[in-house]
């Protein structure tokens, strides 16, 4: 039940209670009633398992796997973006309001040179799944121009020149995708991965907090405040419960 | 008409911090309210308790609490003449998108603007001569009056932090001066009502270095409050257990000051007062003869018009869509930069800001222990407090130390500099940082310029066709000069505590982008003043051109203080509202002669 719907069915039961609609408007008159929670505001865990819903090709998949695994790599601070599950917290993140780009102004016209100007970025029509199915492709073609070879089969080190130039902005990816852009997209999307609650599919073992030392979902500080430039050794906690 | 609803005495326009400090105001004098809320309800225990606050992907990343630009955006450039470009994607600007509005997820610092902030034409010409204030002004900034005094908008004040229940410490009690609070406020009549928050280990840190260095650091006043509170309204409050979840956050503890937390309660118990929720007003309409407006039209979330008639109409929603709702409705004129004519969208002006970042090596600052308002702040360099006569800009900004969040994703790029974001070197440069960042931010004054205003954009529509509202707007000489000099003073502090590898981040150096800035303050365009040539609103916020219309919201300072504007915008409502049941209800006219 969506927020609308919850709201209607409010009305509904509270009819009585001084909850009325007249013209279609939500009328309140009154503290309404009810104390659950509102549908809409409970966490929603990420689907993981049975398969991925966006990134469904596997080269796009070894791809993404590939640029992620070298933006955060296994090492002595923790596991890999993959090893924590930012694959599937990606996938998630794209086939919902995220990727769909619902929270954005996505009319026309659209005018790059003139927005990029007054921006100082590039701005898109768009959605993040849209830019994702455009941009893997052309990493794998641009693997497959320059390299003979598949993205995800190249050398960490080559990968890693890539990523580089794509950062600076030296390396074209064709005209339909901007490569520096597609670089900061997805450097968001695997840091989002490693260091969002484990609700959402990624920080795996809240491996990115304990990376930091963030002591994660935890509400009160107060028996904290006053103890200074010490190591409270907290351990995380997550929305999860027990995880 | 159809789907008229019957007559209200007053309509409210939009249900956050004005609207809600209004509604209670007018209702409690029985009138009969009706508020409409294009957002839908929200409520502590029902929609962010604490099983489901400390969530930063969905509501500091993702900005669930926000409204969405797809619901409605601006446009903007840098000066007339340049094509505006819309604001697609999240930026500075935080729209709240629900019952109690921007006043759900600020962070809840709690200021008083300075006395000098309310008359900086008057006192820059009084300190240093009426030439000086003609040379400001024959560079382009359109200084002017407030039309009120801070000592007129003192028992404002208090009044609207006792509904807030706001922390803090006297700095000046009826002109005595209080060391530990901020010696340089306005007198005020009493203590705050709850003390001051604690300090963390970079708040005392900051405290120490600034006191040592003979300036006057002090505890900010914040909507995040110390301890058990019952309100005026009969409103009880909760003590703040320094989550770090704060801005961009609801808040489950009912500790930080919001409608919800402090007004909502008793407003909605009262027969007299109705909210239409996910309802948006789309204008005013104006009686034939053009003096009055007889209500307001309305759409539902369904895309169903309707019309709730009313003897007054009060627009208080966010600063940008009180100008549009104005520019929408036709009341008043347009301002002309080329002509200097009209008043609405006149006087726009921004928050002038710079942050300084340092590192200490092998510290524990626990930054994950936070509050949206916690910090310590020195004033010596805010508004007038200190000597401009060798200075080429009037004006200044707080200097604070704060502590507001550890929030691992909004930090993952505060790490020392010449260290790549991404990679093993991010992760063992992250893994140090964390707990050895600490920040140093200045929040300036700005001051409106001819060129910066608000207008409607000829090409871009919101998704009911209604045009969007466009900024023009670029940093001013006055407020770069101003943030030059008070950001050496923040690089000097940051210094003297030990901080290494210092960056700054001075947001003036180049072109204003809604992408790039630290502070969502957006001030004007349908401004106060005694001069109906120069301001859109009276003294008791009542339009010049529509007698029964009065809007409140930051939309309505002439110029920017050094500060947050929420307290002054709680204030202004409080004095707006009592002008409507006090005098206006039994005698409907200009409240001001023009």
């Amino acid at each position: 039940m969506n927020r609308r719907e919850a709201l209607f069915s409010l009305g509904s039961m509270a009819a009585a209670g001084g909850l009325a609609s007249r013209a279609g408007a939500v009328e309140l008159r009154g503290v309404p009633k009810p104390t659950e929670m509102s549908a809409d505001h409970l966490p929603t865990p990420a689907r993981t398992g049975g398969g991925f819903r966006v990134l469904t090709e596997e080269t796009d998949q070894k791809t993404v796997k590939a640029v992620f695994d070298r933006l955060i790599p296994a090492d002595d601070f923790g596991p890999s973006a993959s090893e924590a599950g930012c694959l599937e917290f990606l996938d998630d993140q794209l086939s919902g309001d995220y990727g769909a780009g619902k929270a954005l102004y996505l009319q026309t016209p659209l005018r790059p040179e003139i927005e990029e100007e007054i921006m100082g970025s590039p701005q898109f029509l768009a959605t993040p799944r849209e830019r994702y199915e455009t941009g893997l492709k052309a990493l794998e073609a641009y693997a497959q121009e320059n390299d003979q070879a598949a993205f995800h089969a190249l050398s960490p080190d080559r990968i890693d020149e890539i990523l580089t130039g794509l950062e600076a902005g030296e390396i074209s990816l064709g005209d339909d995708v901007d490569g520096q852009a597609f670089f900061e997209l997805m450097l968001q999307n695997a840091r989002e991965g490693y260091l969002a609650d484990p609700l959402y599919g990624g920080n795996r073992d809240m491996a990115g907090w304990k990376m930091i030392g963030f002591p994660g979902a935890r509400y009160d500080y107060r028996p904290y405040v006053d103890r200074r430039n010490e190591d409270l050794g907290l351990t995380p906690v997550s929305l999860i419960p027990n995880d | 008409m159809a789907n008229e609803r019957p007559k209200a005495d007053v309509v409210i326009v939009g249900l956050g911090w004005a609207g809600s400090v209004m509604a209670e105001e007018l209702t409690r004098a029985g009138l009969n309210v009706v508020a409409i809320e294009r957002g839908a309800w929200r409520d502590t225990s029902t929609d962010f308790p604490p099983a489901v606050d400390p969530d930063e992907l969905r509501w500091h990343t993702r900005r669930e609490l926000l409204q969405p630009m797809s619901v409605e955006t601006t446009t903007f450039r840098n000066k007339t003449g340049q094509q505006a470009a819309p604001v697609r994607n999240w930026n500075a600007f935080q729209f709240g998108w629900n019952v109690g509005g921007a006043g759900t997820h600020w962070a809840g610092m709690s200021w008083r603007f300075l006395p000098w902030d309310f008359e900086v034409a008057t006192q820059t010409a009084e300190r240093y001569g009426q030439e000086r204030l003609d040379g400001l002004m024959g560079e382009g900034l359109q200084l002017q009056d407030w039309g009120v005094t801070y000592e007129e908008m003192a028992p404002y004040y208090d009044r609207f932090e006792r509904i807030a229940g706001t922390s803090g410490k006297a700095g000046n009690l009826n002109g005595e001066k209080i060391k530990g609070g901020n010696v340089f406020e306005g007198p005020r009549e009493r203590e705050y009502p709850t003390p001051q928050l604690k300090d963390t280990n970079w708040m005392s840190m900051y405290r120490d270095t600034t006191e040592g260095m003979g300036y006057n650091p002090f505890t900010i006043p914040a909507g995040n409050i110390s301890q058990a509170y019952v309100n005026p309204l009969g409103v009880t409050m909760g003590p703040c257990t320094y989550c770090g979840f704060c801005d961009f956050h609801g808040c489950g503890n009912f500790s930080k000051s919001s409608p919800q937390a402090c007004i909502l309660p008793a407003l909605m118990r009262r027969p007299n007062f109705t909210v239409l929720t996910e309802t948006e007003v789309l204008h005013a309409v104006k009686h034939e003869d053009g003096k009055t407006v007889k209500g307001v039209k309305f759409i539902t979330r369904e895309g169903e018009e309707g019309f709730q008639p009313a003897d007054v109409v009060c627009i208080t929603a966010y600063q940008m869509d009180n100008v549009r709702l104005m520019l929408l409705s036709g009341i008043g004129q347009q301002y002309d930069p080329s002509t200097e004519r009209g008043t609405i969208g006149r006087n726009y002006s921004y928050q002038t800001c710079s942050s300084v970042t340092g590192f200490f090596s092998g510290a524990k600052m626990n930054p994950f222990i936070g509050g949206g308002a916690l910090g310590v702040q020195i004033d010596d360099f805010n508004g007038d407090n200190f000597d401009h006569s060798d200075l080429d800009f009037i004006g200044g900004a707080g200097i604070m130390g704060y502590s507001t969040n550890g929030r691992p994703i909004a930090n993952m790029n505060a790490i020392r500099p010449g260290n790549k974001r991404w990679g093993s070197q991010w992760k063992e440069a992250y893994a140090r940082d964390y707990q050895e960042v600490a920040n140093i931010f200045c929040q300036g004054t700005s001051m409106p310029t001819r060129d910066a205003y608000l207008s409607l954009d000829p090409t871009y529509k919101d998704r009911h066709g209604q045009p969007l509202l466009r900024l023009t707007f670029d940093w001013n000489r006055n407020d770069k000069s101003m943030i030059d000099y008070t950001t050496q003073k923040a690089i000097e502090i940051m210094r003297e505590a030990g901080g290494e590898d210092i960056m700054v981040d001075n947001q003036t150096e180049a072109s204003w982008n809604p992408y790039k800035q630290h502070s969502s303050h957006t001030i004007g365009g349908l401004v106060m003043g005694s001069n109906p040539a120069t301001s859109a609103l009276n003294p008791y916020l009542q339009s010049w051109d529509c007698h029964n219309v009065f809007s409140v919201g930051a939309s309505a300072f002439p110029n920017n203080g050094g500060y947050n504007p929420t307290l002054t915008v709680g204030a202004l409502a409080v004095r707006a509202a009592r002008a409507i049941h006090e005098t206006y209800i039994n005698n409907p006219g200009p409240l001001v002669e023009a």
